[in-house]
């Protein structure tokens, strides 16, 4: 497992864009070079930039026939030593479902933007909504866990793509950036390093690439063509890729390493970050572009003399249990506003003790701050 | 097998997964050869497979890379190896319903693309590994567990239906014509583009019991009997024909 600083592979300083041709920059910064892609709006800006950029840079680009396709091609390439991604949103995510479980199962390192729109189906595809979060975690059949982040302006469209190829390689694990059509077509001026930290997946030689007796629960993985005839299947195999289709402590040793991977390294994935914690009653918790929202709102509410925390989640899943269960453990009240009908909410729920308010919108619009501070009033 | 192909084995593996008369163990040794005739570095030699009995050809049994990967999904997989490592051979061997039923996108659409990925599609018309339901390769009239009263429906020829889509390479041939099949393996290794083969594989197990083919060797004996080359078909009529197979190799351009 290596880490290192490389040059920005887009110039340095400051840049106007929107939040889908952040991601794909952020995706190349972080040294992706296959994209494999299907269009759907609202997320086709990120294949149309990567259609150029990838080309500029020396990598891969192709248009698939469907979305399960795109991905196929991803974990594909990714065997064959690529850093690669794919970007879609809810109909395609839901197409992806199998083969997402593919990738958590062979352990591949990949990354999926999904910006989301308004579902269930079709619904209203240039419309906005945060209704995959609990797709993201159980889209796919099995027990497993994935890596889930949550970015809430163009800035971090960059930043949390750059970081989901990092974390992706780390833990070999597909890893989603659950943007917002919101945030995705949203224009603002981000920073670009000089330098920017990369992750490169550990590729010892002649180990087991599908166990390892190692603290973080992470094997090596050589890639196709270097010689190591390697053994990759989506059914149940041991540490050296032998099929085990009915052998019970296999499976069981598999499973578990592969949901432990991820929940003990928990500390270093979790991101979280929050404001007016010290002296509040009510917490706000919140995520993506809602939370933008969110804490506008509790700025001015607070002016009002109204006590309002602020937690914001960066990273959705693994689920920031013990910092929601801290924040709110002095707390009366919990108060998530969210753009589907109480996703986290639910999860906060789980971990919290106090009262827990869920607010969801799904109307296909961004919650405004009028209706989120006429919300707030009435149960404060 | 013979011991010569051994070499081409994973170290580990012990016995062949494949039931008592099916052709996919004939098929394994072939492909071997067709390999070791050229002289293939299995270093660099990539196979990629679906889910069915056919995908259990390659994974894990070759001591090369082996990817098996989803059921359908195995071209798809493949383009994204071949795409960025453009220096490794791939190899899909697969089923007939995982590549033309399931995966029957993926297949015109790579064809189209003409990537040069060597398609072996087994062909046992029927899906064996599942317990011998009927498949797109089911010929009309034959009894399958869920058609007791004999297929309906007509089966895919898939010879053509690659052809059409834009492949390079395409042939078909049986499993009880070695020398033809390794001839042509080791044509379609050597092709750039999009190369397919389509091989008849017999199912005892699933198809024949169901067709009233009582013995394994009935089944080979018929592919022995129907199969002929275009040239060996001329001057048969309609109807002859009608009962025969007609293999060979029927495409070899470069685009």
């Amino acid at each position: 497992m290596v880490s290192k600083f490389v040059k920005s592979p887009f110039p340095a300083g400051i840049h106007y864009l929107s939040g889908n041709e952040a991601a794909a920059e952020g995706a190349i910064a972080a040294g992706c070079r296959f994209y494999s892609g299907y269009p759907i709006t609202p997320s086709s800006e990120i294949m149309e930039r990567m259609a150029v950029r990838l080309r500029e840079v020396g990598g891969v680009f192709i248009q698939m026939e469907d979305e399960i396709a795109s991905i196929s091609a991803v974990i594909g390439a990714a065997w064959a030593g690529a850093k690669a991604m794919t970007a879609t949103s809810g109909p395609g995510f839901s197409l992806m479902q199998e083969a997402i479980g593919y990738g958590v199962f062979t352990e591949t390192p990949c990354v999926i933007v999904d910006v989301q729109r308004a579902g269930p189906c079709t619904g209203q595809a240039t419309k906005v909504g945060s209704g995959d979060v609990m797709q993201a975690k159980w889209g796919s059949h099995g027990d497993y866990q994935v890596i889930a982040l949550s970015p809430w302006s163009v800035q971090e469209m960059y930043d949390l793509t750059l970081r989901a190829f990092n974390l992706s390689e780390r833990y070999r694990v597909p890893t989603f950036v659950m943007a917002e059509e919101a945030t995705g077509h949203l224009r603002e001026t981000i920073r670009v390093q000089r330098q920017v930290k990369v992750w490169d997946r550990k590729k010892e030689r002649r180990g087991s690439p599908f166990g390892t007796e190692e603290e973080d629960g992470v094997p090596p993985m050589p890639a196709f063509g270097e010689g190591e005839r390697l053994a990759v299947t989506g059914s149940t195999h041991d540490a050296y890729g032998f099929r085990k289709t009915d052998d019970p402590e296999a499976h069981s040793i598999l499973v578990e390493r592969i949901n432990q991977k991820i929940l003990k390294n928990r500390r270093n994935i979790i991101e979280t970050e929050s404001y007016f914690m010290d002296d509040s009653e009510l917490v706000m918790i919140t995520y993506g572009f809602t939370a933008r929202t969110s804490l506008y709102v509790a700025k001015r509410l607070r002016k009002e003399g109204l006590k309002l925390g602020f937690l914001r989640l960066k990273t959705l899943w693994p689920f920031p249990e013990e910092v929601v269960r801290e924040a709110t453990a002095k707390k009366k009240k919990a108060f998530v506003p969210e753009m589907n009908r109480g996703q986290v909410a639910g999860e906060v729920k789980k971990y919290c003790s106090c009262d827990v308010i869920s607010f969801g919108q799904t109307n296909g619009e961004v919650i405004r701050p009028e209706t989120l501070e006429e919300a707030l009033r009435r149960i404060v | 097998m013979v011991r010569a192909m051994e070499k081409y084995i994973r170290p580990g593996v012990k016995s062949t997964p494949f039931c008592p008369g099916c052709g996919h163990g004939i098929l394994m040794g072939l492909l071997l050869r067709a390999i070791d005739e050229l002289k293939m570095d299995m270093n660099r030699m990539v196979f990629v497979s679906g889910i069915g009995c056919a995908a259990w050809i390659p994974s894990p049994h070759y001591n090369g890379d082996t990817l098996h990967t989803l059921h359908g999904r195995a071209l798809a997989f493949a383009t994204g190896v071949k795409l960025f490592n453009p220096e490794l051979c791939v190899m899909v061997v697969s089923g007939d319903g995982d590549l033309s039923s399931i995966g029957g996108n993926h297949l015109v659409h790579a064809a189209r693309r003409n990537i040069d990925i060597k398609v072996i599609c087994a062909n046992n018309m029927i899906y064996g590994m599942t317990g011998g339901q009927v498949a797109s390769t089911t010929p009309t009239g034959a009894r399958t567990a869920t058609t007791g009263e004999g297929n309906p429906y007509r089966p895919f020829n898939l010879s053509r239906l690659v052809e059409a889509a834009g492949a390079t390479y395409v042939a078909k041939y049986s499993v009880t014509q070695p020398v033809a099949l390794i001839r042509s393996i080791k044509k379609a290794i050597r092709h750039v583009g999009f190369s397919f083969i389509e091989v008849l594989s017999p199912c005892p197990t699933q198809y024949g019991r169901r067709n009233r083919i009582d013995r394994p060797e009935d089944m080979i004996r018929d592919l022995i009997q129907r199969c002929l080359l275009e040239e060996e078909a001329k001057g048969l009529t309609e109807e002859e024909r009608a009962e025969k197979i007609i293999t060979g190799e029927f495409l070899s351009c470069q685009k």
